[in-house]
C-alpha cells in the first residue's frame, strides 16, 4: 500500500508541475529567509562581541554627559589637567591619553581617502594594546608642540600608498602637511561596516590645535593594571572628576566612565535587538511561504477533490488516498526545505562575507525553519485531502 | 427460487437539498436483477437513472429504503465496507467519463489495480489487454486532452473492465460513440456477459442499444413505469 502511495505521489507531483513548483517555492523561501536573517543577526552579535574582546579587558573610556552615545544635555568636556590629575591621584592606572576625534580626507599625490583622525598621546596605544608595524610612535617633542605627524592605518596605507612606502612619506590633511612616522599593526578586524584599520593617529595637539581648534578633549581612555583594581579605579577616577567639576553631592555625574565588559553589555544588547527584529522578519516570510502553500492548495483543492472522487470510484479506499496525498505533501515540503537550508546556507555565507560579519552556523534555526516551513507544507497539503476523502465518491465527483 | 438476487433495491427513494428547495430524485425504486443478467435502463432525462446507477455502484446511499447486495443490506455498511465492497465487485462508466487529467490513457486504465495491490508489469499488461478490448492500445500513451469524446468513453469503459468485476454499471456507455462503433461495443458486452457471466446494468437511450440487454427497465419521474421483467412474471 504504501509502494503504491509512493508511486502515485510522483506520478501526481510529475504531472502538476506549476502546482509543484508553487509548494516547494514557499516552502524554500521560507526556510532560507528565516535562517539568512538568524544567521546573519547572529553573525553581527559575534562581530561585536569580537571587536569588544579585542579592547582589553582592564580598558575604562570616560565620555562627558551621563550616558554613552548621542544624547542628553551638552556637558563640558575633559581639559588636559584632568588627566593630570587622574594620573597623580588613581594609582592603579598604567596608561591614560585623551583621545579627540575628527573627521578628515587625506591626500597623497593624487590619491585621497576619507577617514578619522585621532589625536592622542603615546599612551593611548599601550591602553589599546595597539603596536606600530613599522616606524615609530610620537617623540616626546612632536607630543608637547603638536607636530603634524601621523601613524596610519593599514586600511589608510593600502587606499593611499598602494605599493609605495608610507614611511617619511608627507600627506596633506585640511589644510597642512603631516609626515607619516609609522605604521600600525593591523588588527585585521573589519565587522560591520566598522573598519579598525580605516584611521590615521596624531599627537592629541596636533588635532586640537589643527582640525578641532580648540583645547577640549572629547574623550578619556585608560587602562588599569588588572581586573581586581578596575572597580576601585573606576570609583577614585569619578570622585577626581566630580571635584574637578564641581559638582554637589546632591546632584548627578556629569559624565559616564564604562570598562570593557560595560560596553560589551550596551552593544550587544542592540544587535540582540537587531537580532530579534531581524527574526520578526524572517517570521513574517516564513508566514508568507505558508499563506502561499496554503494558498495554491486550495486553488487546487477543486480539481484534486475530483480527483480523489475518482480514484474513491474506481477502488480507492480512503486510506489509500490519505496515504497517497500524505507521501506526496511530505516530499514536496521536505524537499523545498532542504533546498532551502541549501539556500540559505550560500546566501548566509554571502552576505555574512558583503557585511563583513563572522559566519555563525546555527543548527537550531535551521532545524526549527526546516520543521516549521515542512509543517505548513504537510498540514496545508494533506488537510484538504483528508476532507476529501471522507466525502462520498459521487459528491466528491460533483464538487465544483 | 431459492438463491436470493445479487441486487435488489427496496422502496429506495433519494432527496437531494432540503427544505423547500429539495428534491425528490428516487421515489420508491423497487428491483432485482439476477447474477448474469444484461439490463439496460430507459427513460426520460431526469427521470433518475444515474441516481440509482450511483447507488447501484455504491458511490451514494439512498435517503430510505434498502439496497440488498448478494443479501447484505449496503445501506447498512459504514463508509470502508462500502469501498471495499465497490472495490471488490464493481466497475464503473460514467456519464461523463471521469478519467483524470493529464494521465495517460493506460495509467487511467490501470489505476484500478493500484488499488487492488497488482504489481506495476502486471498492471500495464491488464490495462493494454482491456484497452486492446475497446480497440485503442495504439492510444495508449495520449492523455484524455488528447482524445475524441468516444475515445475518452472507451477509456473509461476500459478501466471499468480492467478489474474483472461481478457488476457492470455503465451509464450511457455508447452516448458519444458512432452507430457503428457503439455496436462494437455491445458485441464486447455481450460476449463478456455470455462467457464469463458478468452482469451489466447499462442506461442507454437508443433502443438499438437496449436491444442487445435481456431486459429493459423504464424510468420516469423517479419510479419504475416499466419492466420486462415483471411483465414476464
Ligand atoms: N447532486 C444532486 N443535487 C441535486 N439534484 C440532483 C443531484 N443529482 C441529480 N439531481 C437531480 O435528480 C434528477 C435525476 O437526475 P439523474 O442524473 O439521475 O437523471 P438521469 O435520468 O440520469 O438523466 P440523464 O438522462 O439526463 O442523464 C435530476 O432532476 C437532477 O437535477
Ligand atoms: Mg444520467
Amino acid at each position: 500500500m504504501l509502494a503504491s502511495a509512493i508511486v502515485l505521489a510522483f506520478q501526481a507531483i510529475r504531472r502538476n508541475p506549476a502546482r509543484s513548483f508553487l509548494t516547494v517555492l514557499g516552502v524554500v523561501i521560507g526556510v532560507a529567509a528565516v535562517i539568512t536573517m538568524v544567521t546573519l543577526g547572529r553573525g553581527a552579535s559575534r562581530a561585536v562581541a569580537d571587536q569588544i574582546s579585542s579592547l582589553g579587558s582592564n580598558l575604562v573610556v570616560v565620555r562627558p554627559g551621563q550616558r554613552m552615545g548621542p544624547g542628553g544635555e551638552r556637558a563640558p568636556q575633559f581639559r588636559a589637567a584632568d588627566i593630570q590629575a587622574i594620573r597623580a591621584r588613581v594609582a592603579s592606572v598604567t596608561a591614560i591619553s585623551g583621545v579627540e576625534t575628527a573627521g578628515a580626507t587625506v591626500v597623497y599625490r593624487a590619491h585621497n581617502w576619507s577617514t578619522s583622525i585621532v589625536g592622542v598621546d603615546n599612551d593611548y596605544f599601550r591602553a589599546r594594546q595597539l603596536r606600530v608595524a613599522s616606524g615609530r610612535l610620537f617623540s616626546e617633542a612632536e607630543q608637547r608642540s603638536g607636530r603634524p605627524v601621523c601613524v596610519v592605518g593599514e586600511t589608510v596605507r593600502r587606499e593611499l600608498f598602494g605599493a609605495a612606502d608610507p614611511l617619511g612619506a608627507r600627506v596633506r590633511v585640511k589644510g597642512f602637511s603631516c609626515d607619516v612616522v609609522g605604521l600600525l599593526t593591523s588588527t585585521g578586524q573589519a565587522s560591520m561596516g566598522m573598519d579598525q584599520d580605516d584611521l590615521v593617529i596624531m599627537p592629541l595637539k596636533t588635532v586640537q590645535r589643527r582640525l578641532a581648534g580648540s583645547n577640549d578633549i572629547g574623550q578619556i581612555v585608560l587602562s588599569v593594571r588588572d581586573q581586581e583594581s578596575l572597580e576601585r579605579a573606576k570609583a577614585e577616577l569619578t570622585q577626581v572628576l566630580r571635584e574637578r567639576r564641581r559638582i554637589a553631592r546632591n546632584e548627578d555625574d556629569n559624565f559616564n566612565v564604562m570598562d570593557t565588559r560595560q560596553i560589551a553589555d550596551a552593544l550587544t544588547g542592540t544587535t540582540r535587538i537587531l537580532t530579534l527584529l531581524l527574526g520578526a522578519v524572517a517570521a513574517v516570510s516564513l508566514v508568507v511561504g505558508g499563506i502561499g502553500i496554503m494558498n495554491i492548495m486550495l486553488v487546487s483543492v477543486t480539481e484534486r477533490t475530483r480527483e480523489i472522487g475518482i480514484r474513491l470510484a474506481v477502488g480507492a479506499l480512503e486510506g489509500d488516498v490519505l496515504l497517497q496525498f500524505l507521501v506526496e505533501a511530505v516530499t514536496l515540503s521536505a524537499f523545498g526545505g532542504l533546498v532551502g537550508v541549501a539556500l540559505a546556507a550560500v546566501s548566509s555565507i554571502v552576505l555574512t562575507r558583503m557585511m563583513a560579519v563572522p559566519f555563525a552556523f546555527d543548527p537550531a534555526i535551521n532545524a526549527v525553519a526546516f520543521g516549521v516551513a515542512a509543517a505548513i507544507g504537510v498540514v496545508f497539503g494533506y488537510v484538504p485531502a483528508r476532507r476529501a476523502a471522507r466525502l462520498d465518491p459521487i459528491v466528491a465527483l460533483r464538487h465544483e | 427460487m431459492s438463491l436470493p438476487p445479487l441486487i435488489e433495491l427496496r422502496a429506495v427513494t433519494k432527496v437531494f437539498g432540503e427544505g423547500p428547495s429539495a428534491f425528490q430524485a428516487l421515489r420508491g425504486v423497487d428491483l432485482s436483477v439476477s447474477r448474469g443478467e444484461f439490463v439496460a435502463i430507459m427513460g426520460p432525462s431526469g427521470s433518475g437513472k444515474s441516481t440509482a446507477m450511483n447507488i447501484l455502484g455504491c458511490l451514494d446511499t439512498p435517503s430510505a429504503g434498502a439496497y440488498l447486495y448478494e443479501g447484505v443490506h449496503v445501506e447498512a455498511l459504514d463508509r470502508g465496507q462500502r469501498a471495499r465492497l465497490r472495490r471488490r465487485h464493481f466497475g464503473f462508466v460514467f456519464q461523463g467519463y471521469n478519467l483524470l487529467p493529464r494521465t495517460s490513457a493506460l495509467e487511467n486504465t490501470a489505476l484500478p489495480l493500484i488499488y487492488r495491490g497488482l504489481r506495476g508489469p502486471a498492471r500495464r499488461k491488464a490495462a493494454l489487454e482491456a484497452l486492446d478490448l475497446v480497440g485503442l492500445s495504439a492510444w495508449a500513451r495520449h492523455s484524455p486532452a488528447e482524445l475524441s469524446g468516444g475515445q475518452q468513453q472507451r477509456v473509461a469503459i476500459a478501466r471499468a473492465l480492467v478489474s474483472n468485476p461481478t457488476v457492470l454499471l455503465a451509464d450511457e456507455p455508447t452516448g458519444n460513440l458512432d452507430s457503428e462503433m457503439g455496436r462494437g461495443i455491445m458485441d464486447l458486452l455481450t460476449a463478456l456477459n455470455a462467457r464469463s457471466g458478468l452482469t451489466i446494468l447499462m442506461v442507454t437511450h437508443e433502443p438499438d442499444m437496449a436491444a442487445y440487454a435481456h431486459r429493459t427497465v423504464r424510468f420516469r419521474d423517479g419510479r419504475i413505469a416499466a419492466d420486462d421483467a415483471r411483465q414476464a412474471a
